[in-house]
């Protein structure tokens, strides 16, 4: 990449340390030090620090470089949130480095940074300018064209995503449903004492903190706050119906209550996603501080007053040197008393209330001085920022609540209006106050929460049938809730002199404004034009600033302007805790351990694993053809139904005759949907006067069942049929070849002699001393065959005496693989193989099966139109002309200008035949028996292939007759 | 997700259900048109607004029910079985 310099710049000298000396409130434990590596260099961290404080405590002040024009870019808020702290931690990506507490061993390097962090950015911005105008994904990379690939690489150049490596070691990730009666949102003092309130009324609490810590900015306050902090956390500590939930985050609110939880505090689990059927949620997030948008405001060393105040107090590190302070609130005021408590020198305090700000910072990798609005300028390395606070009103939208624009206190605030009986919010998101009056008032909200949770409880008991009375108590009397109100704060967004809006998209005030001018004049556009707000903050800093941006810009009010969509989720969800733990249920037949002993090559056929062939399926082919072989078919779909009206029912679901099946008997019936297409295809037997045994194809079982009761319960609920799905309560066991009646006649005592047990008919009986078996005489593979279905726990036994009892006739195991030659040698389709979902019944050859002059049944209508309109195509038989050439299944068979005139859909080399054989799908004007085609294979050649009939072995079906 | 209340199990979580589809009479095969009959296959309402429709309790009792639900809101006005359904007489919702 020859266009930019690769030089790197010169290395910053050692900065001194800024670690101060205890704090009251610090997280961190001084005793113990623990090492890890800041790009390759060694350092060392406190148990409690999170990277990006330790790093400070060391001196670092720049951590990253800015998403589009490569800006250096430092701490801004210390937490979670922080837009200059994504780092890349081992070969973890987009680690928040201000959130994510140090661990002995860590290699934290700052991502993608090209060439280096500490690169002059003066030539890159440069070159930048002139890709990045606003709306640059529009305007830039849409000609030329063929330039799209060296776009694309220029700009994965440019972006801080980090890497990850497809090596990388399978994390735990895993699931975990829970039902609390009430999950609380946060865990500051509003949400401390609404979840001890709710615990304190029975409530069972889910309490959900961001942070590693309970307590939310109470952490970071003076004397008092970290008494009352202490007070409440023994209070949680002290009610066993609270799980508390730190370094976890409520990422949405869906229907009904249901919420997602990323807990990430779980020993052993990267991340577990907790699904909460909560029945009351507390939504108490606090507030969020706003940064201010001027010129130079993402210097490193321009940072919000929370941000020093967590630094200071939590993880004793010192912001600064000399400070300017820009404040327009008490919080503000306090970070000036913390600055100078930890000997930073204030230079200023400009107070917003009396209309004092800043306008520029300057200064070039880092903060030199700061411009205020009276034209002084003030030398300072920090610049210490209090204009206001965002509500996070994420989970009320997410609920229905649409938050309304108070100007008085420059903040979106709830409508209690809209809030569903089943969400409540404490805390600041509501309104300011001291500790004493939030706590009460989020006392009251948990005790709601609880009455709410229980009178919810016992509707969802009373729409449960139950046998025994639940004497619920009557529904308590509403909690009294205080009222909480925002306290008035100035509106202040921007200082007008640029400076950026969302520093994760590096997008700029110009730019919000030059989209508005470009006509992009509602917020939602200006969003998917600029994509501010849509970073990994998701817009919690920048989406107030935006909307008075586009207000200002527009002339409209804020109220009017509205906001973006506040959406889920509500904090980055891994895909590993999405997913969970891998769950892959698994079926094997009684008989799996024998096949297992026996070199069976597994077959994965849907959930099912069955034998494929245990070597050599032609040799399984010849031994049925010409002996006997046993098959495994315990997948075989089989339901028992029981009833005076099973009749009308099988009447109703096969296209063919029920009405006449005597008792014993067994018929072949094909089950069409009311498109025509074919659906499914077994024998069903008459076992009693109102019992039946119904099979299905393997992969049908579960399909069939549900249609079976679709139709019993949603169209003839009057019918009397019951329906029980015995598929796994039977092994079941083909025996088949010439040889087949003399095997099973040593093992059982049923009469299989042809004059009493004939062709298509079923009797019960013991096989190999098992009663209750039963017994049918059907054909797939062409030959004397006999199917029986054995009590599941005697499957094992009963293939062992087969396989004892046959071994001085060679009977011999047979797979999946031979019976589908077997079955192909015999023309019979394979529901989905030759047959797809267009298939419609006279194609696939069933016509005399088919009785269009039954008053009804499923999809009568489509397959009487489909025979009056007679152009539909037809299963035939397939033969290459050249025998030893077997087209691939999907071959493509070819009309005569060359167009597609059908399909292969299965074929193979026949052992019987000593040839290829198959099946295809064909247009009706080639399907006439003796029609030469084309077949053209995969690979471009073309073959000629004979059309015949379906059946190549046996036509008149006297194998399977004796 | 939604809550679905299955008049034999409770409340229980929308996954435990597979939609069938909006619920309609199945017209007469003996004196139906092409036209008819493709709109009774293909053709749904799908308003923005209540409707009635067919779900499967399939990881529950096994039974279909018949629920009158806002698809704006997921209100669900009631949920019984099919069988005891008034309009009895209805066909699968989703036959193809």
């Amino acid at each position: 990449m020859s266009l930019l310099p690769t030089t790197r710049g010169p290395r910053e000298a050692a900065a001194p340390s800024a670690r101060l000396g205890p704090q009251p409130g610090e997280v961190i434990d001084r005793r113990r030090s623990i090492p890890f590596t800041w790009n390759g260099e060694p350092h060392t961290a406190h148990p409690g620090d999170t990277i990006t404080s330790a790093l400070a405590a060391a001196g670092v002040r720049v951590f990253a470089r800015s998403y589009k024009y490569h800006r250096p870019r430092g701490l801004l808020t210390a937490d979670y949130l922080d837009p200059g702290a994504f780092l890349q931690v081992g070969d973890e990506p987009n680690v928040r480095g201000a959130h994510r507490l140090v661990e002995a061993g860590m290699a934290v390097s700052s991502q993608n940074t090209w060439p280096s962090l500490r690169y002059d950015l003066k030539a890159v911005n440069q070159l930048a300018g002139r890709f990045l105008a606003t709306g640059f994904y529009y305007k830039t990379f849409i000609k030329p064209e063929p330039l799209w690939p060296l776009y694309e690489k220029v700009l994965r150049r440019f972006v801080h995503a980090g890497a990850i490596t497809p090596e990388r070691g399978a994390a735990v990730y895993d699931h975990r449903h829970a039902h609390p009666d009430v999950v609380v949102a946060g865990g500051g003092p509003a949400g401390m004492a609404a979840a001890v309130a709710a615990a304190r009324a029975g409530a069972s609490v889910m309490l959900v903190e961001e942070n590693h810590q309970l307590g939310g900015h109470l952490r970071w306050g003076d004397a008092a706050d970290l008494t009352a902090l202490a007070e409440l956390r023994a209070r949680v500590a002290a009610e066993p119906g609270i799980e508390v939930l730190l370094d976890s985050v409520v990422t949405g609110r869906y229907d009904d209550n249901w919420v997602g939880i990323a807990q990430r505090d779980l020993p052993g689990v990267t991340e577990r996603l907790i699904k909460a059927r909560a029945k009351t949620l507390i939504v108490a997030p606090g507030l969020i501080e706003r940064p201010y948008v001027f010129a130079g405001n993402d210097l490193p060393g321009v940072m919000l007053s929370t941000a020093v105040r967590r630094l200071i107090n939590l993880y004793a590190v010192r912001p600064g040197r000399r400070a300017v302070v820009m404040s327009a609130n008490p919080e503000g005021d306090l970070a000036v008393a913390d600055l100078e408590r930890a000997g930073v020198e204030v230079a200023a305090v400009l107070d917003a209330r009396d209309r004092k700000g800043v306008v520029r910072a300057h200064g070039r990798g880092g903060l030199r001085a700061v411009e205020t609005n009276e034209g002084r300028r003030i030398e300072a390395d920090l610049l210490v920022t209090a204009t206001g606070w965002t509500a996070p009103t994420s989970l009320l939208n997410q609920s229905g609540d649409r938050p309304i624009y108070d100007p008085r206190s420059a903040r979106f605030v709830p409508d209690p209006a809209r809030m569903p009986e089943n969400v409540l919010a404490a805390g600041e998101v509501v309104g300011d106050a001291g500790v004493e009056a939030i706590v009460e008032h989020a006392e009251a909200v948990g005790r709601e929460a609880a009455r709410r949770a229980g009178r919810i409880a016992r509707a969802w008991r009373a729409a449960t049938p139950a046998p025994a009375d639940t004497t619920d108590p009557s529904d308590d009397d509403p909690v009294t809730i205080p009222s909480l109100a925002p306290q008035p704060h100035p509106e202040l967004f921007a200082a007008g002199t640029g400076g950026f809006v969302d520093f994760c998209e590096d997008v700029s005030a110009k730019d919000i404004t030059t989209a508005v001018a470009e006509g992009y004049d509602s917020v939602e556009l200006v969003k998917r034009y600029t994509t501010v707000t849509m970073g990994p903050t998701q817009g919690k800093l920048e989406t107030v600033n935006a909307v008075a941006l586009v207000a200002a810009a527009t002339g409209r009010s804020i109220a009017e302007t509205g906001t973006t969509t506040w959406r889920p989720v509500y904090s980055p969800v891994t895909l590993g805790a999405l997913a969970g733990r891998p769950h892959e249920p698994v079926r094997y037949s009684p008989m799996q351990s024998w096949h297992e002993r026996h070199g069976a090559t597994p077959l994965v056929a849907g959930q099912w694993i069955r034998p494929e062939h245990y070597g050599d399926p032609a040799a399984e082919v010849r031994a049925v053809r010409t002996g006997v072989g046993i098959i495994d078919v315990t997948p075989i779909g089989k339901l028992d139904l029981q009833g005076p009206d099973v009749p009308q029912l099988l009447n109703l679901l096969y296209v063919n005759k029920w009405s006449k099946l005597g008792i014993g008997r067994v018929r072949y019936g094909v089950m069409c949907a009311e498109d025509g297409v074919v659906m499914d295809d077994g024998v069903t037997g008459r076992l009693g006067e109102d019992h039946y045994l119904m099979s299905t194809t393997s992969s049908g079982a579960a399909t069939v069942w549900e249609w079976v009761e679709n139709w019993l319960q949603t169209a003839h609920p009057d019918w009397r049929v019951h329906v029980t799905p015995v598929t796994t309560a039977y092994a079941s066991i083909n025996v088949a070849g010439p040889r087949s009646r003399e095997l099973l006649a040593r093992l059982t005592d049923v009469d299989l002699s042809a004059d009493a047990f004939g062709y298509m008919n079923v009797r019960t009986g013991a096989v190999a001393g098992v009663p209750d078996c039963v017994l049918w005489r059907i054909g797939f593979t062409g030959e004397l065959s006999y199917e029986i279905h054995v009590p599941a726990s005697y499957g094992l036994h009963v293939w062992e005496r087969l396989m004892a009892h046959g071994a001085d006739l060679g009977v011999q195991p047979f797979g999946v693989e031979a019976q589908r030659i077997l079955r192909l040698e015999k023309g019979h389709f394979i529901v989905g193989q030759d047959t797809d979902g267009l298939t419609q019944g006279f194609t696939a050859g069933i016509d005399g099966l088919i009785k269009l002059d039954k008053a009804d049944f499923v999809g009568l209508p489509e397959l009487a139109w489909q025979r009056e309109r007679d152009e539909h195509p037809h299963l035939v038989g397939l033969r290459p002309v050249d025998g030893s050439v077997v087209p691939p299944e999907a071959s493509q068979i070819l009309d005569r200008s060359g167009g597609i005139a059908g399909r292969v859909t299965s074929s193979r080399m026949s052992p019987t035949l000593g040839r290829a054989i198959g099946l295809a799908q064909i247009d009706r004007e080639l399907a006439a028996v003796g029609t030469r085609v084309t077949v053209r294979l995969p690979d471009g050649r073309d073959i000629t292939a004979e059309v015949t009939d379906t059946v190549h072995v046996d036509p008149e079906g006297e194998r399977q007759r004796v | 997700m939604m809550l679905l209340p299955c008049p034999w199990c409770g409340p229980r979580n929308s996954t435990e259900f597979r939609y069938v589809g909006e619920a309609g009479p199945r017209p007469d095969p003996a004196t139906v048109t092409p036209e008819q009959w493709r709109r009774y296959l293909y053709v749904h309402a799908n308003p923005c607004g209540p409707v009635r429709e067919t779900w499967y309790h399939r990881a529950g009792c096994r039974r279909y029910l018949s629920v009158e639900r806002d698809t704006a809101t997921n209100d669900v006005r009631s949920a019984v079985d099919t069988a005891s359904a008034a309009a009895a007489s209805s066909a699968p919702g989703d036959a193809r």
